[in-house]
């Protein structure tokens, strides 16, 4: 084969090499949604972070206004430290407030911020003091569970207490208790 | 007499045991050697620019058609589970994620030793058998200079390309399933896999991933095939060893890199 069409071919190949890592970079990649350009740093303190993890976004109304560049564990206070990038096109006031939320019920985790009315705004270094856990499910599922175990446990105690006493009795102890009260 | 046999055994295993290792010196120092006289490559790219040709632009159909076909099997496949659980809009990051982090390097490391390392070792097999390998030491042409370093950089080049394409190729093949045929809505098939593929994590880790396959490929073809008996048997031999060796160490090498990589 003559040298030129070799040439030719494997200029062919390389530039299609480069169109598909445009084309992933552009297309499927995050490359142009996620190019958050100058930001600034906040720390928030949590109790419980859930499953959040380092790059979730972080949103106000919705948007993502930056993200989540690390966690760490505080050991003197025995909490999560998060530190967020957040675009510097966006000012929030100091007294802003920060939750870890769900996407839908079992997605991932983000932070959400929900501006106060402060005039003073955030700036690079500031920790946003008001911040809200996250909602960790087996919590409430176990606390629902207890709820509901001591409800049924109730029930079936006052029934018992009932039927051994007898019926004097019990209309006696209601007078007694208004009195004791 | 039981003795005698379990010694004739334990030889055996140190024979290859031996053996193994001494062959994995000398890899190690065709690799050294390789990349010392690799200067004459990139003075002369036109040598290396030929054996992209072969090994990478002659490679391109093979790895298109089963790039496509990959991606819509796995647009199928996992539309059938997701849907299962109501998030079929999330088949985009799927297949995305699939193919760029895993299967686009993997795949196309596997395709291109069946197809480009095969075809290396044979060569270099028979330019030995030939004593073309002598016959340009006899002219003082260095043939690590002149043969294996401008295949080797063929290579490592060609591979994170094809890889590339593949990714890419695959996504529209998934997309061609998932859209038009199955009918899952495009914004979502696109703006959930935009929303979760990351540049640097994902894809810049797969091109990485296709470079370390590109390089271990190309030198163990080259390897095997600078390496094999001078017979006809010995060729054929190197030929299949290359393939059996270059999949079991992408398979390897991809574990080590993908744990190095998630763990960071």
């Amino acid at each position: 084969m003559e040298r030129t069409t070799i040439d030719l071919w494997v200029g062919i190949f390389v530039a299609l090499g480069f169109a598909a890592l445009l084309g992933l970079a552009m297309k499927v990649g995050n490359l142009t949604t996620s190019s958050i350009g100058q930001t600034y740093l906040v720390t928030a303190n949590f109790e419980n972070i859930g499953g959040l993890k380092p790059r979730a976004p972080v949103k106000s109304a919705g948007v993502v206004v930056g993200r989540v560049s690390e966690i760490t564990f505080d050991p003197k206070t025995y909490e999560a430290v998060v530190s967020l990038n957040i675009d510097t096109r966006y000012n929030f006031p100091k007294d802003t407030f920060a939750n870890i939320y769900t996407a839908g019920l079992l997605g991932e985790q983000y932070i959400g911020l929900e501006a106060g009315g402060d005039e003073v705004n955030l700036k690079n270094g500031d920790k946003i003091s008001q911040t809200q856990d996250a909602v960790v499910l087996e919590k409430l599922i176990s606390q629902f569970l207890y709820s509901k175990a001591t409800e049924s446990d109730d029930k079936p105690g006052k029934t018992a207490s009932a039927s051994t006493e007898s019926g004097v009795d019990a209309l006696d102890a209601s007078p007694l208790d208004k009195i004791g009260k | 007499m039981v003795l005698h046999k379990l010694k004739r055994m334990l030889s055996k295993l140190g024979a290859g045991c031996i053996n193994k290792i001494w062959r994995l010196g000398a890899g190690g120092r065709l690799f050294w050697l390789t990349l010392v006289s690799s200067g004459e490559s990139f003075r002369r790219f036109r040598l290396t620019i030929r054996e992209i040709y072969f090994t990478g632009v002659l490679s391109l159909i093979i790895i298109l058609v089963s790039a496509f076909f990959v991606g819509m099997v796995l647009a199928l496949q996992g539309y059938h589970t997701l849907q299962k659980y109501g998030s079929s809009e999330a088949i985009g990051v799927l297949v995305a994620l699939a193919l760029v982090r895993e299967l686009g390097p993997v795949v196309t490391a596997l395709l291109f030793a069946g197809r480009a390392g095969t075809a290396i070792t044979a060569e270099i097999g028979l330019m030995k058998a030939t004593e073309q390998l002598s016959a340009m030491e006899m002219m003082a042409v260095s043939p690590i200079a002149r043969v294996i370093a401008p295949r080797f950089w063929a290579g490592v080049i060609a591979m994170p390309v094809l890889a590339t394409l593949f990714s890419m190729v695959g996504i529209l093949g998934g997309y061609l399933v998932a859209v038009p045929l199955i009918g899952v809505d495009a914004g979502a098939f696109w703006s959930q896999m935009q929303a979760n593929v990351d540049w640097e994590y994902d894809i810049l880790n797969g091109v990485l991933k296709s470079v370390v396959f590109g390089v271990a490929c190309t030198m163990i073809a080259l390897f095997e095939g600078y390496d094999a008996p001078p017979t006809a048997e010995g060729v054929s031999r190197a030929t299949t060893r290359t393939v059996v060796s270059s999949s079991l160490a992408v398979l390897g090498l991809d574990f080590i890199l993908t744990s190095f990589m998630i763990a960071v």
